[in-house]
């Protein structure tokens, strides 16, 4: 008897979609895609913000709907730096030079927040590493 | 002393300026006909001047403005007169149209201003006008009638009730991609002032009218726009030979709508995309455009610089000077009736760096 209530309570388990790998509800997805944008919204912000860099220039000024940023070439050869490089890196040579700020990491969470925004104004435009 | 300024003492200009550039002043003199004359002027525009913190300002708009200002001073023979097109300042403040206006005093010949947004949108253009006069006004030049419009205002509403500070408003209209904005105009009033100057011009005089938003619709979420373009354009089609030169857009463009030729001027703060290369908008840009090349952003100015004006026959030839870059000379093709690059028109010749996604 003990040994088949343990079964079922396993079986209840189990079979809980919160437990299984591989399965999600559109309450999830609805979710996960409420962190993205609140991160992306996060990146709108700073975009638009002359507190980034130390001389109020905001990234916005230069890169209205973060156009011209061109996420979808990353990594790609770029000429200026002489090696390949990935996105953060171009974000952070604006920072440093045209916002005259510091650089931030490359998991740092305002910079999580500058990509997310940046890929998010590019959606739909197809992936296409490498491209100048 | 101006007399004595050559062709290189300009370069040397150049070099002193931080950069190794060869600066093309040729002036290029057709034959006109009847009492016209030609003639030449220069024309700076967008320099976004950004006050920091008291007297610390952007360095970076300043240099431009400085550049433009300095090589438009060694041009010989010297420009009729010199067009500035608006956006002196970033936030319409008191320092920052002093501190542009002050790099503005060292230019030669006679200055005229156009009213930018940014300029505006603190105190209406209160400070503005103090130290350039009117917000619309009409001159005569050499056979021409010139005609300078304030183009960026908006609704009552929008201006005068739903900001509870002048501050916000300002920097409302200043986010070029900022929902919050709203779409720039001419007006009933001031279209009514321009007919009224118009119906005293003869519709042979050639006309060029200046505007800050291009007078023609090309992308609405950052105010490429102009929402009573048509009706403007309608006061001018009536002429023989028109022309509008506008700024704001900081980019290469130009179109040609019935009589109506239209040149965009460079900045000398930074460049803009071109609206079509935003993924999510549908953008008009004028299919007669060759672009600029896209912009290298470790050339501090590259994709920016300033212009030199010909008109000859009262036509515009715009020779745009590209620091760090060719020059791009777009002038009216009167066989073809519209403007076209004198290099780069043909599909043909055109450039890898000119083509932008």
């Amino acid at each position: 008897m003990r040994r088949y209530a343990i079964a079922l309570v396993l079986g209840a388990v189990l079979l809980s979609p919160a437990t299984l790998a591989d399965e999600f509800t559109a309450a999830d997805v609805d979710r996960w895609q409420g962190e993205f944008d609140s991160v992306a919204k996060k990146g709108r912000e700073l975009w638009t913000s002359g507190a980034v860099g130390t001389n109020g220039v905001a990234c916005a000024q230069c890169h209205p709907n973060a156009a011209n940023t061109h996420p979808e070439t990353y990594p790609k050869f770029q000429k200026q730096l002489g090696k390949v490089a990935q996105l953060f890196e171009m974000v952070n040579w604006c920072i440093r030079n045209p916002l005259q700020g510091t650089a931030l990491a490359a998991d740092d969470p305002k910079m999580t927040a500058f990509v997310a925004y940046i890929y998010k104004e590019r959606k739909g435009v197809p992936i296409d590493a490498g491209k100048h | 002393m101006s007399r004595l300024i050559t062709r290189r003492s300009v370069i040397a200009a150049g070099a002193t300026a931080g950069t190794l550039t060869t600066l093309p002043i040729s002036m290029v003199r057709l034959a006109f006909g009847g009492t016209r004359e030609d003639f030449s002027f220069t024309y700076i525009s967008d320099s976004h001047i950004q006050q920091i913190k008291g007297a610390s300002f952007v360095r970076n708009w300043d240099m431009g403005l400085k550049r433009a200002v300095a090589e438009a001073n060694l041009i010989l023979p010297e420009a009729d007169f010199v067009m500035f097109g608006g956006d002196l300042a970033q936030l319409g403040k008191k320092d920052e149209l002093d501190h542009g206006g002050e790099m503005l005093s060292h230019l030669k010949g006679k200055l005229h201003c156009v009213m930018g947004e940014h300029d505006y949108y603190l105190d209406l253009g209160e400070y503005w006008t103090k130290l350039y006069g009117p917000h619309w006004y009409s001159f005569d030049h050499k056979g021409v009638h010139f005609v300078v419009l304030n183009s960026i205002i908006t609704t009552d509403e929008w201006t005068f009730h739903r900001w509870p500070r002048a501050e916000q408003r300002m920097l409302e209209m200043a986010g070029l991609d900022n929902p919050n904005g709203s779409p720039f105009m001419v007006g009933e009033k001031q279209r009514a002032w321009l007919k009224d100057d118009l119906d005293k011009v003869s519709k042979d005089t050639p006309l060029i009218v200046f505007s800050h938003s291009p007078l023609q619709k090309i992308y609405k979420g950052w105010n490429f726009w102009t929402d009573d373009a048509e009706q403007v354009q309608a006061l001018l089609q009536p002429f023989k030979t028109v022309s509008v030169i506008y700024g704001h857009v900081h980019q290469i463009q130009y179109n040609q709508i019935g009589n109506i030729s239209f040149n965009a001027v460079m900045a000398t703060a930074w460049p803009w995309p071109y609206p079509d290369t935003y993924a999510q908008a549908g953008a008009h840009v004028p299919v007669l455009t060759v672009p600029m090349n896209r912009a290298d952003p470790f050339f501090e100015r590259d994709a920016t610089g300033w212009q030199m004006i010909d008109v000859n026959s009262g036509r515009v030839t715009a020779r745009y000077q590209l620091w760090d870059n060719q020059e791009r000379v777009v002038g009216y093709d009167p066989k073809l009736g519209k403007p076209v690059d004198k290099r780069y028109q043909e599909a043909i010749v055109r450039k890898a760096p000119q083509l932008h996604y």
